[in-house]
């Protein structure tokens, strides 16, 4: 109990701050070993999370959003930057450090398929971090995992069962029981729901929205689905290129996008009614390689908007209403 | 029959024994090899050739059985499925996985992976190019679907990653098309062939895509070769499985552009199969709902989306948040789709309905015409129609 008291002396309102988060990887080495060419994964990424609030991470594959996550939770070592959990500097904490600090911070991954070990049963996954983190006494231990998967929506008789048994919504459910069996404060969800069917997807952030409440959960929720983002965040970050481009409330996010690329995303989602005809703002070609990210602004090579000084000067972001941030040189005109 | 008395046994139980499984493998031995006999029959043009119902129709399944002979039991992936494409339409095929909506469009290219699969029974009339020649490509001995398959219909796979081969050129994998349905063209005639398509899907570069490797380029520009690639034979009819299932939103966008601006430039029809109701409203002229296997309703877009008629396809588009919902839930159908082995003999969707009656747990129900182009597998909208 004394450990758990000096982690949660938190001084801060926010739960996770983030500031200015980089993540390199090398491409190529020389022979002693120096990088001579890398990939910026994330470059300067920086937002602040309360507890118990919902940041939804949107943009295209290759945009950086799972590294970001995977950073954050340390599981890719950052390369700058500093990432504070709970009012604790956790940026170059030590794997044995860290081993306290994972118990409040999880992880549910996309692929609910290939997260599971397949020679355990639904009581073994679920039970091992609970005695791992010795989260109850080892008699209550079943007593826990049962009520847990009740709050899941697992059957109690799904105990005894391995997990090729189930379909992908209910694998989804054994993962976010796992993340949820050791009482963690900040849930990163990334892209939860994709690899399901639309209605098995939408059980499943139901789900995620009562467990929310009922434990006071904190989510970082990436995905490329705007509309589930849309749907269960708080607040939302949009990423183009390892950079947030856009980050303010979902309210304002939505009703008044400022950022180009912004506009594009949300005229690109099909409305699922044939009588309303869209405006559609089609992007040309494709996300340009991270390793090779181009001059200025990132966005400028498919933005429809571009001018001659956003190919030459990176545009600053900064807050443009209360709250709301973007970096774009057209949103001043 | 055989087979519905086995799955009873199971489901009564929870697991075969030893006797069951030898005795679903040895029904399963006999059918398929009388089905795959069929297959590998020689035959003549006119056992296969067939009338259209409707003459302006491409394409019309009727009936359609496609069923995959597993260990466990009998799958019927695809039972019962009847529908029309009408010539220069778009018609959408949208269902959850595993219902039977890729079995159906594999079912039409007689892909089926044999010989676990096999289309059982049913027909599906194509309306070829010549004027009167009707093929039930059902019937058709497989050595003879040549005569169809990539040239008269040709297919856009989800994945462009895994359906370009990866040691040939982009140019090399696209003239061989060309040389396998114009025999006798040159080489220069069909690299200017693959060259003119590539073009016409839009990519800015042909010459340099032309020699590069699929590695090189990425998912969007890949699932434009394939576009290509399955434009070469003059199709009239282009089977789209989940097309832009694999890409970005606004990669997506750019697809579904291409692919509307190329139905009027081609003048044939897309068979358009996909999860994604957006996807369907946007794009599709005719919707078939599929659900477990069948087709629970069918009609035109806007029957199907201002009056959706079956619980399912109402809960479907309910549980679709979408970026100007408001409610603080999401609507969800509960439950999962039944065991594909062990099917009920009531409606499909019983466990998961929440405006059942007691008509529900009798016989499946059929296939009722609200309109003249709706149709709704329903018992709730049986008894109206008796009634007026």
């Amino acid at each position: 109990m004394a450990k758990e008291n000096e982690i949660n002396k938190s001084t801060s309102e926010y739960i996770l701050e983030v500031e200015n988060l980089r993540k390199c990887f090398p491409l190529k080495k020389t022979i002693t070993g120096k990088v001579t060419s890398e990939l910026v994964a994330v470059d300067g990424v920086s937002f602040k999370l309360k507890a118990g609030e919902t940041l939804g991470i949107v943009g295209e594959s290759g945009c950086g959003k799972t590294t970001m996550g995977r950073t954050i939770l340390k599981l890719h070592q950052p390369n700058g930057g500093r990432i504070v959990f709970d009012g604790k500097d956790i940026t170059d904490l030590k794997p044995s450090q860290m081993r306290e600090l994972r118990r409040q911070m999880q992880i549910i991954f996309q692929d609910p398929y290939s997260s599971l070990p397949p020679r355990s049963t639904v009581g073994g996954i679920l039970s091992e971090p609970v005695s791992v983190h010795k989260i109850v006494p080892k008699e209550q231990i079943k007593d826990y995992v049962l009520e847990l998967m009740d709050k899941c929506g697992l059957r109690d008789y799904y105990y005894e069962r391995y997990p090729h048994e189930f379909s992908g919504g209910q694998r989804q459910r054994i993962c976010i029981a796992r993340a949820l069996s050791v009482n963690p404060k900040l849930v990163v969800c990334d892209e939860p729901v994709s690899a399901l069917d639309v209605s098995i997807q939408a059980q499943i952030i139901n789900l995620l929205k009562k467990l929310q409440q009922d434990m006071n959960l904190t989510y970082l929720f990436i995905s490329h689905d705007l509309s589930v983002v849309k749907f269960i965040s708080d607040k939302i970050g949009v990423m183009y290129l390892g950079q947030i481009v856009e980050y303010g409330d979902k309210k304002d996010i939505f009703s008044k996008p400022l950022h180009p690329y912004t506009k594009a995303l949300f005229s690109a989602i099909p409305y699922p009614d044939p009588a309303v005809k869209m405006n559609r703002i089609v992007l040309k070609g494709d996300i340009p390689s991270p390793a090779n990210p181009p001059k200025g602004c990132r966005f400028h090579t498919r933005c429809p908007y571009a001018k001659p000084i956003c190919s030459e000067v990176t545009p600053e972001y900064k807050e443009h209403e209360k709250g709301h941030f973007a970096a774009c040189h057209l949103i001043e005109e | 029959m055989k087979n519905e008395k086995q799955t009873e046994k199971t489901s009564a139980k929870g697991y075969l024994t030893g006797k069951e499984i030898r005795e679903i493998a040895k029904a399963n031995k006999r059918e398929i090899k009388r089905l795959e006999k069929y297959k590998n029959r020689k035959a003549k043009v006119e056992e296969f050739s067939t009338k259209m119902k409707n003459p302006d129709n491409i394409l019309e399944i009727e009936d359609l059985n496609t069923y995959f002979f597993t260990e466990q039991g009998v799958v019927k992936a695809v039972n019962g499925v009847s529908f029309d494409v009408p010539k220069n339409a778009t018609v959408g095929i949208v269902g959850e996985s595993g219902c039977g909506k890729s079995v159906t469009s594999m079912s039409v290219m007689r892909l089926i992976q044999g010989p676990q699969g096999q289309i059982c029974s049913g027909s599906i009339r194509f309306n070829t190019a010549e004027e009167g020649v009707v093929y039930d490509i059902a019937a058709m001995p497989i050595h003879e679907i040549h005569r169809i398959r990539g040239k008269q219909i040709s297919m856009i796979f989800q994945e462009p990653m895994t359906s370009l081969n990866p040691v040939f050129t982009i140019g090399q994998q696209l003239d061989e098309v060309s040389f396998i349905h114009s025999p006798g063209i040159s080489e220069e005639d069909a690299k200017a062939k693959s060259m003119e398509l590539l073009n016409l899907v839009g990519i800015a570069m042909p010459e340099r895509v032309y020699s590069a490797f699929p590695h090189e380029l990425s998912g969007g520009m890949r699932q434009r070769v394939m576009i290509a690639m399955a434009l070469i034979g003059n199709p009239r009819l282009i089977i789209a499985d989940e097309p832009t299932t694999a890409l970005d939103v606004t990669i997506q966008a750019q697809i579904l552009d291409l692919l509307r601006d190329l139905k009027n430039k081609i003048d044939g029809s897309i068979l358009l199969i996909t999860h994604d109701l957006g996807i369907i409203a946007e794009m599709a002229d005719y919707v078939v709902v599929m659900y477990a296997g069948r087709v629970i309703e069918k009609g035109t877009v806007d029957e199907i989306f201002h009056n959706p008629l079956h619980p399912y396809t109402i809960g479907l588009q309910k549980s679709k948040p979408t970026l100007d919902s408001a409610s603080d839930t999401l609507f969800n159908i509960p439950g999962n789709v039944p065991n594909p082995i062990n099917m009920p003999n009531h409606c499909y969707f019983k466990e998961r309905c929440d405006k059942c009656t007691a008509k529900c747990s009798g016989a499946y129900p059929d296939m009722i015409q609200v309109s003249p182009t709706h149709y709704v597998a329903c018992h709730l909208y049986g008894k109206e129609e008796q009634n007026g």
